[in-house]
């Protein structure tokens, strides 16, 4: 095709709508926009917190403070004035907590129903045990019971500072410190709520958990913190799913997510996130800075991250790996879309520090229209990991003429026995593919979606089932009309 | 079934169709010969809608209606195949998914019901044997991969499962050995039928031992410079392009 149908189609791509760009009017209990230790006190308070953690929070603030926001990712944003943002919003009728899917506000189950979240325990045959964040509570949590019959601890992490203060108090922090980075540090002063969830030595959890985001309230930024422990022999799939309205100014998004894989344990887990990307101006959309690592502190563990990354208009995130325990393994799978003007500088660290780890990385970035996307990754090999073993493959996809791919790899390799490979490559959607595909009668937007799924497909592979068919169908709604 | 007449096309500046006149009815295999960057695979691609080309003079009818108006993806449901002189690959889509989204999206077009997978694997069984084509073949991504032979018998292949009316075959047998050759030549052979039609485009006649044409068209420097029957094709073969087309001008 030429490049005035191209531009004709990108312009058509452009167009689309943001789907999920409804506001759910239910009451909020906030406090002032700005942030200072009152305002830590007042969260801590709000929660009942034990003193160890509102000194825990407040020694983060202090900390952050004295740290200055980074520049070095590949993004372009205006300054974020971290005075203006509300650093506290619950649903009010959730203020004394609801005990059950019946004192839920009916409006926030119908904003999740339009999501397409299974909510309601009986409409729960997909068997995934939902823990819903709405801006910075959790709402309500299903299958608890049932989880809870073998041990498995599924619950918000408010919930969890109440029920359960020792196995947060020591995990708390453990993996990513909260001097870790600026948003971290951000994070653990102000962090709401989150997930947490803790499986018992030797369990398999029979279900996936998964809990789903949503920001609502306008000038809201979303801190929520996850915490989760396989013990010994334990195994868990997580999926993370996310919304937000649209709204004309960026909503910050900072979380935390820790993970913690004792001996012989695997975690999973699996993110689709779908938060408002800003029209095709740049006006509005999520910043979202997150800092994500899991540490495969046993021997044999293993730590997977999945992770299909359509929305935010900024999009700052890592998964890592800490490969401590001999023969433990690290995984990071990633579809990083970025279409109108969104950035994503987006990868993956993986440490390696015991004997014989292994680490896979496969990253999947896709540009359209003006977006740009950036892979960063680093692999680490200690002085004592022998034997350690990496595959990187990083491929970008473009779309049009007007996105941008960059690759930043760093190779920092300190022990000669390893093995590190590689791999790279670019390609445009060629006018040759969509022709061929037209041709045999796809139409144009069924031609691109077929090659942008071919192209992912490594990823897709690794998600849970009903994950994957989601994913995909995210995939196809962000890319319509992008070349159409 | 397909009138072309006056028909000129090109790129930006450059034309590279001069005024082409050809008609083509059902049941008829017609070979369009010519030297190299005569304007073979041009002719071909216009026929199948390749928006880089430029049509600027003439016009295009298939089965009554104007075939420029349509876009590639229409042409297609209507039953125009172009069998591609350079087969294209798309990594990670299998073969058969490939096939199976655009024979369902065909049948859509014409409101017939789609395939599932396993009545999809049941319809091309006997096709499969018909090219040689191994099952592996069937699994893998989409020419990728592929030998050369293997690409040309795999669009044979295609072509039929999409059981076209008009199939266009862009220089099906550059790059095939003697046994690849007779094998998608006994290919397109069987699926000649009354209703339906074949041009040929090719740069040699050996193809045409194997796919016996009723017409051959010789093409030069984006004109037919001569029509006649299978022995034109032969004469060529002999004397060359030179003199065919010196004794035309």
């Amino acid at each position: 095709m030429n490049s005035e149908t191209e531009t004709e189609m990108l312009r058509e791509y452009t167009e689309r709508d943001y789907q999920y760009g409804f506001v759910t009017d239910v009451e909020t209990d906030s406090v002032p926009p700005g942030l200072n230790e009152e305002v830590i006190r007042f969260i801590s308070a709000r929660k009942r917190e034990p003193k160890w953690l509102t000194e825990w929070r407040l020694e983060a603030y202090r900390h952050w403070l004295t740290m200055e926001e980074p520049h070095w990712a590949n993004i372009k944003y205006d300054p974020i004035d971290y005075q203006d943002i509300i650093y506290y919003s619950a649903p009010k009728s959730s203020a004394d907590g609801p005990k059950s899917l019946d004192e839920v506000d009916p409006e926030l189950l119908a904003t999740y129903e339009k999501l397409g979240i299974p909510l309601n325990e009986h409409e729960k045959l997909a068997g995934v045990a939902v823990d819903v964040v709405f801006d910075s509570v959790s709402v309500a949590t299903t299958f608890k019971d049932q989880l809870a019959a073998q041990g498995i601890i599924f619950c918000s992490f408010s919930e969890a500072v109440q029920e359960h203060p020792e196995l947060v108090r020591k995990y708390l922090g453990s993996v990513v410190p909260r001097s870790d980075n600026f948003f971290a540090a951000l994070n653990s002063a102000v962090f709401t709520d989150g997930s947490f969830a803790y499986i018992p030595k030797g369990v398999e959890c029979p279900m996936d958990l998964s809990t789903y985001f949503r920001i609502n309230a306008a000038k809201t930024g979303q801190f929520e913190r996850t915490l989760i422990i396989a013990d010994e022999g334990s195994c868990v799939s997580y999926l993370e799913g996310c919304t937000a309205p649209m709204r004309d100014e960026n909503q910050l998004h900072a979380a935390v997510v820790e993970l913690i894989a004792l001996d012989d344990a695997s975690i999973k887990y699996s993110t689709v996130q779908n938060w408002y990307p800003g029209n095709e101006e740049g006006v509005g959309g999520i910043f979202n800075f997150v800092t994500k690592r899991g540490a495969c502190r046993g021997t044999n563990s293993r730590i997977s991250w999945t992770q299909v990354e359509t929305g935010s208009a900024i999009t700052w995130k890592y998964p890592s790996c800490i490969l401590q325990g001999d023969n433990s393994v690290g995984e990071f799978y990633s579809i990083a879309l970025s279409a109108k003007r969104q950035q994503a500088d987006t990868g993956t660290k993986m440490i390696h520090i015991g004997r014989n780890t292994r680490s896979t990385i496969i990253s999947k970035g896709i540009s359209a229209q003006r977006g740009q996307n950036s892979y960063r990754g680093q692999v680490k090999i200690l002085k004592n990991a022998d034997g350690a073993r990496n595959y990187s493959q990083c491929d970008s996809l473009l779309i049009g003429d007007q996105c941008g791919a960059h690759t930043f790899p760093n190779l920092d390799i300190q022990n000669s026995s390893a093995h590190v490979e590689h791999e790279a490559s670019t390609s445009r959607i060629g006018e040759d593919q969509l022709f061929y595909c037209q041709q045999r009668g796809l139409s144009l937007e069924d031609s691109i979606n077929l090659i942008v799924n071919g192209f992912c497909k490594e990823v897709f592979r690794e998600l849970p089932m009903e994950f994957a068919v989601e994913a995909q169908k995210l995939l196809e709604v962000s890319l319509e009309g992008s070349v159409g | 079934m397909l009138e072309i007449r006056g028909l000129k096309a090109g790129v930006k500046d450059k034309t590279i169709l001069k005024g082409i006149d050809l008609t083509v009815n059902a049941g008829e295999v017609h070979a369009i010969m010519g030297p190299n960057g005569s304007g073979k695979s041009t002719l071909a691609q216009v026929i199948a809608g390749r928006e880089q080309f430029e049509v600027s003079a003439g016009s295009v009818t298939y089965d009554g209606q104007d075939l420029l108006e349509l876009a590639p993806e229409e042409r297609a449901c209507a039953g125009i195949f172009l069998a591609f002189q350079y087969p294209i690959e798309i990594p990670g889509v299998s073969n058969t998914y490939f096939l199976r989204s655009a024979l369902n999206s065909q049948r859509r077009a014409r409101g017939e019901q789609e395939l599932d997978a396993f009545e999809f694997l049941d319809f091309i069984q006997d096709r499969m044997a018909l090219l040689n084509l191994h099952e592996e073949l069937l699994n893998r991504p989409v020419n990728e991969g592929f030998s050369g032979g293997e690409k040309k018998r795999n669009e044979i292949f295609q072509m039929a499962v999409l059981e076209p009316k008009l199939a266009v075959l862009d220089e099906t047998d550059s790059g095939l050995d003697i046994d690849a050759l007779r094998v998608v030549a006994s290919g397109i052979n069987s699926l000649r039928r009354d209703d339906n039609a074949t041009i040929v485009v090719t740069h040699y006649q050996r193809l045409l031992n194997y796919v016996v044409p009723d017409f051959v068209h010789i093409l030069v420097d984006g004109r037919i410079v001569r029509s006649g029957d299978r022995q034109l094709a032969l004469d060529l073969e002999e004397q060359g392009y030179d003199r065919i087309a010196a004794r035309a001008a």
